[in-house]
C-alpha cells in the first residue's frame, strides 16, 4: 500500500504515466460502459473500438520509424497490406484457386507471427535500397512503395483474386473464453471458442492485449541500446557512425520493427473483417497514420496512441454521426425546415454536413497543429525543439 | 617512452583528391603510442580531411592508413570506432536532443552486447548491462568534469561543456587512439589550461592523443611531436622546439618574405 502511494506520488506529474493510466482504465471500462449506455446494444461501438485498436497498433509502429529513428515514411500502409494479405492467403480457401491448388489454413496465432515477420522482412527489403536517402528523398521513395504494394496485390489475380480481394478468412480460435455482463451476456466459460463477427467484445479484448504487448516491447526498445542508436542516427548520422553505431543496420532495424507492428495489425484487421481488399490500403491510410503520430506527439509512445484514438474517433465516429446529430439538433430547435431540401439548392442539413465532413476534419487538424504544434502529448524533445529560439539566445550568452 | 615501440598509427603516402583538388597529397608519418601528437597547418591545409581519411569518413584516393598493424584505409566509420579510434569534431556534433548521459551512452554502444531479443524483452542481461553502462557513462562525465549536467540536453550545455561532453562521448568508446579536432577552438585561456590538463589525464590512461590545434601555445605545451601540413603536403615534422624554428613552417604561417 505504501509502495503504491509512493508510486502514485512520483508519477502524478508525469504526463506519460497519467496517459497510460487513463488509457488502461478507459480500455477496461469501455465495453461495459457502451453496453450499459446503449441498453445492451453497444456491439457496434465495441466493434468500432476494436477497429480503432488497429490504428493504435499502426501508430505505435510508425512512431518507431518516424519518431524514434527520424525516417519519414509515407508508405506505411504498404506493410499493413502485406500483413493483411499474408494472413488472407495463409488462413483461407484462397490458395485453392492459385497455382498451388491447395488451401492453406494456418491457425491465427501462428499466422499473426508470420504476418509480423513477413512485414518486417518487407520493411528491411524496402529499407535496403533507401538507406542512402534522407528526409524528403526517403519520403518520396516510401511513397512510391506505398503505391506499388496495393497495386501489386490487385494485379496478382491468381493469388489474391485481384480487386475482389480475399474473403471468408479463418477466425482465431481458443480452447476456452470467459464471457460476462461486459458483453451483455451471463457470466460463463465457453469451450472451443471462435472469434466471430457478432461477438465484438472478444475482438476488442484481443486487440487490447496486442496493444499492451506492443507498448511494453516498444517501451523496452526505446530505453535500450537500440533505442539510443535510433535517436543518435536521428540527431546526427555522421556522429553516430563515428561513435561506432552501424547506421545501416540501425535504420534497417527501425524499418523492420516498425513494419512488424503493421504486420501484426494487418493480420488482426484481415481476420476481424474477414476480408482483405486492395482498396483498404490506399495512400490516405498512410497519411492518416502519419497524422495520428504527428498530432499525438512524435517520438512519444502514449502520444502516438492518443493521436490515433482521437483521430480515429473523429474520422469514424463523430464525422459519420454528424449529419444525424445535426438533423436531430435542427429538429429539437424547431427548425425542421433546415432538414428539408429546397429547390434553390439547399440539400438539407444532413447532406450539407455530410458534404462538409472533410472540411471539418481538415479544420480540426489545422486547429490542433496551430494550438499545439508539438502534438497533444509531446516527448520532452519536441517540447524543447519548439522553444528553440529561446534556447539559442541563452546559448549565445553562455558562450 | 620507448622509441622502438611500433607506432599506433602510420600513414603511408596518403592522397585524397576531390575532383581536381588534391586536399591531402602524399602524406606519411607515424604516430607513436602513448604520446600527444599534433597536426597543425594554416586553414585549408587538409587537416580535417586527413582526420576523415583516418576515421573512414573519406576513402583515401591512394596510400595506406595502418592502425595497430592493419590497413584500415576505406574502412567504414563505425568499424574504425570498433577497432579503437574515437574522434571529436571541429564544429561540435553532439546528439542535441539527448541528455548528456545518453550521449555518452551512445559512445558505449560499440562495447555493448545486448541483442535485439534482449532489448525487446528487457532480459536480466540487458538490465545489468544498462546499469553498468550508466555507471560507466557517469564516470566518463565525472572524468571530464560535467557530471552535474548529466540529465540536461546536450544542446543546453554551455559551449565549453559541450566540447567536454564530446570528449567524454569519444572516451566512452574505449579508444586506443583519440583524435581531437581543434578541441580548444573558442576557449578562454583558462579553459585552454583546463583542456591541457584533461589531455594529460587522458594520456595517463594509456590512450594516444592525436590532435589538430591552431593555438600554438597549446600545441607547443601539450604535444611531444608535431606534423605541419600546408596545401595538403607535409612540410615539417618533429618535436615542437624544432618545428617552431623551421623556415618552411614560418613561411606557411606568416607568408614568404619577398
Amino acid at each position: 500500500m505504501k509502495r503504491l502511494r509512493v508510486f502514485v506520488r512520483e508519477n502524478s506529474r508525469n504526463p506519460n504515466a497519467i496517459a497510460y493510466t487513463v488509457m488502461a482504465i478507459g480500455a477496461l471500462a469501455l465495453p461495459g460502459i457502451v453496453q450499459f449506455a446503449n441498453g445492451g446494444n453497444g456491439d457496434f461501438l465495441v466493434s468500432l473500438a476494436a477497429d480503432g485498436g488497429v490504428y493504435v497498433l499502426l501508430a505505435i509502429g510508425l512512431n518507431v520509424v518516424v519518431g524514434f529513428a527520424g525516417l519519414l515514411d509515407l508508405g506505411y500502409a504498404a506493410f499493413f497490406a502485406i500483413g493483411s494479405y499474408t494472413y488472407g492467403m495463409l488462413a483461407s480457401a484462397q490458395l485453392i484457386s492459385s497455382p498451388i491448388h491447395h488451401a492453406v489454413h494456418i491457425p491465427f496465432w501462428i499466422a499473426l507471427l508470420i504476418g509480423m515477420f513477413v512485414a518486417a522482412g518487407a520493411g528491411a527489403l524496402l529499407g535496403a535500397p533507401t538507406l542512402r536517402l534522407r528526409g524528403d528523398y526517403l519520403a518520396i521513395v516510401t511513397l512510391g512503395f506505398g503505391e506499388i504494394v496495393p497495386r501489386f496485390f490487385r494485379n496478382m489475380k491468381d493469388w489474391t483474386s485481384g480487386v475482389n480481394g480475399i474473403s471468408a478468412l479463418d477466425v482465431p480460435t481458443l480452447p476456452f473464453w470467459i464471457t460476462g455482463p461486459w458483453a451483455s451476456t451471463q457470466l460463463a466459460i465457453e469451450h472451443n471458442f471462435r472469434f466471430v463477427s457478432f461477438n465484438p467484445t472478444a475482438w476488442y479484448v484481443l486487440v487490447v492485449i496486442l496493444i499492451v504487448i506492443s507498448v511494453i516491447g516498444v517501451n523496452n526498445l526505446y530505453s535500450s541500446r537500440l533505442g539510443r542508436a535510433w535517436m543518435a542516427v536521428r540527431e546526427d548520422e555522421t556522429a553516430a557512425a563515428a561513435m561506432g553505431v552501424n547506421t545501416v543496420n540501425t535504420k534497417l532495424l527501425a524499418f523492420a520493427i516498425g513494419a512488424s507492428f503493421s504486420g501484426f495489425a494487418g493480420a488482426f484487421y484481415g481476420a476481424k473483417l474477414s476480408l482483405v481488399s486492395p482498396d483498404s490500403f490506399s495512400f490516405i491510410v498512410s497519411i492518416t497514420i502519419l497524422s495520428m503520430v504527428v498530432l499525438g506527439g512524435m517520438g512519444n509512445i502514449p502520444g502516438a496512441m492518443i493521436g490515433a484514438l482521437l483521430l480515429y474517433s473523429v474520422l469514424y465516429y463523430f464525422l459519420p454521426g454528424a449529419p444525424a446529430q445535426a438533423t436531430a439538433l435542427a429538429h429539437n430547435l424547431g427548425m425542421d425546415w433546415l432538414n428539408q431540401s429546397s429547390p434553390d439548392g439547399w440539400p438539407g442539413i444532413a447532406e450539407f454536413i455530410h458534404r462538409l465532413q472533410f472540411i471539418i476534419f481538415g479544420l480540426i487538424l489545422v486547429g490542433i497543429m496551430l494550438l499545439r504544434p508539438q502534438g497533444l502529448l509531446p516527448s520532452r524533445l519536441r517540447a524543447q525543439e519548439l522553444k528553440r529560439g529561446v534556447h539559442d539566445e541563452s546559448a549565445v550568452v553562455t558562450t | 617512452m620507448s622509441t622502438d615501440q611500433k607506432p599506433i598509427l602510420s600513414l603511408q603516402g596518403v592522397i585524397k583528391r576531390f575532383g581536381g583538388l588534391t586536399a591531402v597529397d602524399q602524406v606519411s608519418f607515424d604516430v607513436p603510442k602513448g604520446e600527444v601528437f599534433a597536426l597543425i597547418g594554416p586553414n585549408g591545409a587538409g587537416k580535417t580531411t586527413l582526420f576523415n581519411c583516418i576515421t573512414g569518413m573519406h576513402v583515401p584516393t591512394a596510400g595506406r592508413v595502418v592502425f595497430e598493424g592493419r590497413d584500415i584505409a576505406g574502412t567504414k566509420p563505425y568499424r574504425t570506432a570498433q577497432l579503437g579510434i574515437a574522434r571529436t569534431f571541429q564544429n561540435i556534433r553532439l546528439f542535441e536532443y539527448m541528455s548528456a548521459l545518453d550521449n555518452v551512452k551512445v559512445g558505449e554502444h560499440v562495447r555493448m552486447k545486448a541483442k535485439l531479443w534482449d532489448a525487446i524483452f528487457r532480459t536480466p542481461f540487458a538490465r545489468r548491462e544498462e546499469r553498468e553502462v550508466s555507471e560507466r557513462a557517469m564516470e566518463h562525465l565525472r572524468f571530464v568534469g560535467i557530471e552535474r549536467h548529466a540529465d540536461n540536453y546536450a544542446r543546453n550545455l554551455a559551449y565549453g561543456q559541450q566540447r567536454r561532453l564530446e570528449i567524454a562521448r569519444a572516451l566512452a568508446t574505449e579508444p586506443h587512439l583519440l583524435l581531437l579536432d581543434e578541441p580548444a577552438a573558442g576557449f578562454t585561456p583558462q579553459e585552454k589550461v583546463e583542456l591541457m590538463r584533461l589531455v594529460d589525464k587522458i594520456i595517463s590512461r594509456g590512450i594516444t592523443v592525436f590532435l589538430i590545434e591552431h593555438d600554438m601555445r597549446v600545441v607547443m605545451e601539450v604535444s611531444q611531436r608535431i606534423v605541419v601540413l600546408d596545401h595538403g603536403e607535409k612540410i615539417a615534422e618533429g618535436p615542437p622546439a624544432e618545428v617552431r624554428k623551421d623556415q618552411r613552417v614560418i613561411d606557411a604561417y606568416l607568408g614568404k618574405s619577398a
